[in-house]
């Protein structure tokens, strides 16, 4: 199994019709994820990438059964979007948008809690490149073919600093069981944490590789995690040793403001909690390919 | 996106925050004109400029007269303002805040910020105040009063009951209180500001209660919806090159060092810039291109990192997951074909279809420095900018 995502799931695409939704759609649809529908309001009954359009998340899941939502919906629309989802009994959601507001986000979080969490929706991002399950499906806008399938569960901030990591993996064989963005913002759908759990019960993750950056309490708290709940191996790397104090460094989260936000720390608070540190962003294929031998 | 302090106070004010009577003034005969125009017998004049830590640095000056306030001013107009805040090249002085003195009983730490763990909105505040929050935890945590918003609800008044009655404020002024912290989370929850910080909130002999200073912090993917907010921009108070890279969608983050970077995405940026570290140099900048590393961004990257005089050497790592490595070659050759740059360029691509895109590289014909891996460009960017500096120290003087 891998997690959130495999090759049965059924997805739809929320902004389907906008060129770049419509541009990765297809590129879902080629990498062999079931995609069964878009959600576009006012162009419900068109089809798109030969799939079905719907004006409304409930009748997509209605009609098609529905389970994972990919929201690729510009940043003033898209914490309605997400909440839309959550309502209509979508299990998992990804969303790609980068720039929605923070308080945007704050009021998402608080709406998702009012389900029990047995029928509560996971949210990975916003500003993320997606989830993949290699060789299975993916979820999001990464170039599918850098992954590997194989046993290394990812969880990262950052895109681009992912697909390094799963290129480097893939130069020496190794594969992904499923790689989860949790993105850039400050105030996202799942944390480190939250990931962890899913890739500690999932038995096709035998090692479990986080990228983390500057900003926010979130390394702190995995660190404390895994100290207590994870018993697979879990190699990571934080970026941003140089970065200033105070400055936002391109993700709107990625920004030292308080103690144990700088790099240097969560480094240090990691290694405590028995994490295996890849000290630079060139090695860490050959860290977790050591951690596995 | 940050505001001056009389902006911040003027929005309080409209929420039903207290503040003391001021005027701003563009030049020291309308500041000591609007002292004049304002009476009483002591006055404040404060430099406005988007930092902390002002006073220390003798932007804010308590004057006596119209004259004094004249001559305290015309030393601020047009000078640099370094507060530990500012970096040492300071921020420009252009306005000027002139404040009537209030007669201070007490002054209390006020905060409202965005916080990360709680993913809610929370109240942090102190009867230590004047301090900067970071001495006020270090110094006297106790003394610290938090408190978490609902956001399903809204600010509650028996949470700003509890602070009041926290902070020892007298029960009789316990509602001015409630109103204040009222007032201050509307401001931030209707406004999208991530940051409210009221320091000093005074209570005066007289038994009121006022922001004495005001800093609010915009969320810039909020800006949409708040025309009015942007209105109050200070691009004389950012760093010229970071808002020309903001503007053409680019985000840019100067440093002191002088290997250059243009990096897609902004963990792979911050990484690239540690293992340049590591390598021995040090980085010049942060830049995130985006994560398609279009010609034309590929263009303009080139252009505002050599805007910056100490840039030695170029770092570009591009790892092209959708866009093709070849695509990204291209790009990179037609920019320094219109554009060259006179220090050495590492370039560094990953990803789709990289042989082609070295290959474009190699057969350009122009001098650029290819590298496979991370750590090899990083390396590669350290030597030649040592090089370069050996051979010809006064290269980049001119």
């Amino acid at each position: 199994m891998s997690i959130f995502l495999d090759r049965e799931t059924r997805v739809i695409v929320q902004g389907i019709t906008g060129k770049m939704a419509r541009f990765h759609a297809r590129e879902m649809i080629d990498y062999g994820t079931n995609v069964v529908g878009g959600v576009v309001p006012g162009k419900g009954g068109e089809t798109c990438e030969g799939v079905p359009v719907f004006d409304t998340v409930k009748q997509a899941v209605a009609e098609t059964g529905a389970e994972a939502t990919l929201v690729f919906v510009p940043p003033p629309a898209a914490a309605d979007s997400i909440m839309e989802a959550a309502d209509a009994g979508i299990r998992y959601c990804v969303c790609i948008t980068d720039g929605i507001p923070a308080q945007d986000m704050i009021r998402v979080k608080r709406y998702m809690y009012r389900y029990p969490k047995e029928r509560r929706m996971i949210l990975t991002g916003p500003n993320c490149a997606g989830t993949i399950s290699p060789g299975k499906a993916m979820l999001g806008i990464m170039p599918g073919h850098i992954y590997l399938p194989g046993n290394v569960g990812i969880i990262g901030r950052s895109g681009t600093l992912g697909y390094e990591a799963a290129a480097q993996l893939k130069e020496r064989g190794l594969g992904v069981s499923t790689s989860v963005g949790i993105g850039g913002d400050p105030i996202n759908g799942s944390s480190f944490r939250d990931v962890l759990e899913h890739f500690e019960q999932d038995d096709e993750t035998h090692v479990i590789c986080m990228i983390g950056e500057i900003g926010g309490p979130q390394e702190a708290e995995a660190a404390e995690y895994i100290r207590n709940h994870v018993s697979k191996p879990v190699v990571a790397y934080v970026a941003g040793l140089t970065a200033p104090k105070g400055r936002t460094m391109g993700h709107a989260g990625a920004i030292i403001s308080a103690f144990g936000e700088s790099a240097s720390e969560k480094v240090e608070i990691l290694a405590a909690a028995g994490v295996t540190m890849a000290e630079n962003p060139a090695v860490i294929g050959e860290t977790i390919a050591r951690v596995m031998q | 996106m940050d505001i001056h302090e009389y902006q911040a106070k003027e929005i309080l004010n409209r929420f039903g925050v207290g503040i003391p009577q001021g005027a701003l003034a563009y030049s020291p005969e309308q500041a000591a004109y609007r002292a004049r125009e304002m009476g009483g017998d002591r006055w404040v004049v404060k430099a406005q400029v988007h930092a902390g830590g002002r006073g220390k640095a003798g932007g804010v000056k308590v004057c006596d007269s119209d004259l004094e306030i004249q001559a305290a001013t015309e030393a601020m107009f047009g000078q640099k303002l370094v507060t530990h805040q500012t970096g040492p090249e300071g921020k420009g002085i252009y306005r000027v805040y002139v404040e009537a003195a209030v007669p201070i009983a007490r002054e209390i730490y006020l905060g409202f910020v965005l916080d990360r763990a709680s993913q809610r909105v929370m109240i942090v505040a102190s009867g230590e105040g004047g301090m900067e929050i970071e001495e006020i935890s270090a110094e006297k945590p106790d003394s610290i009063v938090r408190a978490t918003v609902e956001p399903a609800v809204g600010l509650q008044e028996f949470q700003c009951r509890e602070i009041a009655f926290a902070l020892g404020i007298k029960p009789a002024m316990v509602q001015q209180m409630v109103r204040t912290l009222r007032g201050c989370y509307r401001a931030f929850r209707e406004l999208d500001a991530t940051m409210v910080e009221v320091n000093p909130l005074v209570v005066t002999s007289d038994d009121r209660i006022l922001a004495l200073d005001a800093k609010m912090t915009f969320d810039n993917n909020a800006l949409f919806r708040h025309s009015q907010i942007l209105e109050l921009r200070d691009k004389s108070q950012e760093d010229p090159r970071e808002s020309r890279a903001a503007d053409h969608g680019l985000s840019y983050v100067g440093l002191d060092g002088n290997i250059g970077c243009i990096v897609n995405g902004a963990g792979l940026a911050m990484a690239t810039m540690d293992t340049i570290k590591l390598a021995g140099g040090e980085p010049a900048n942060f830049l995130d291109i985006g994560g398609g590393a279009t010609p034309e961004r590929v263009a303009r990257a080139f252009n505002l990192v050599m805007s910056d005089k100490n840039v030695q050497a170029i770092l570009v790592n591009i790892f092209a997951g959708i866009n093709r490595c070849d695509w990204v070659a291209e790009g990179v050759v037609r920019a320094l074909r219109e554009n060259p740059v006179p220090v050495p360029v590492v370039v560094r691509l990953a990803g789709t279809n990289v042989e082609e895109g070295q290959k474009i590289l190699a057969q350009s014909g122009l001098p650029l420095i290819r590298a496979t891996t991370l750590m090899e460009a990083a390396e590669r960017a350290v030597a030649a900018w040592r090089a370069d500096t050996q051979r010809n120290p006064n290269l980049r003087a001119v």
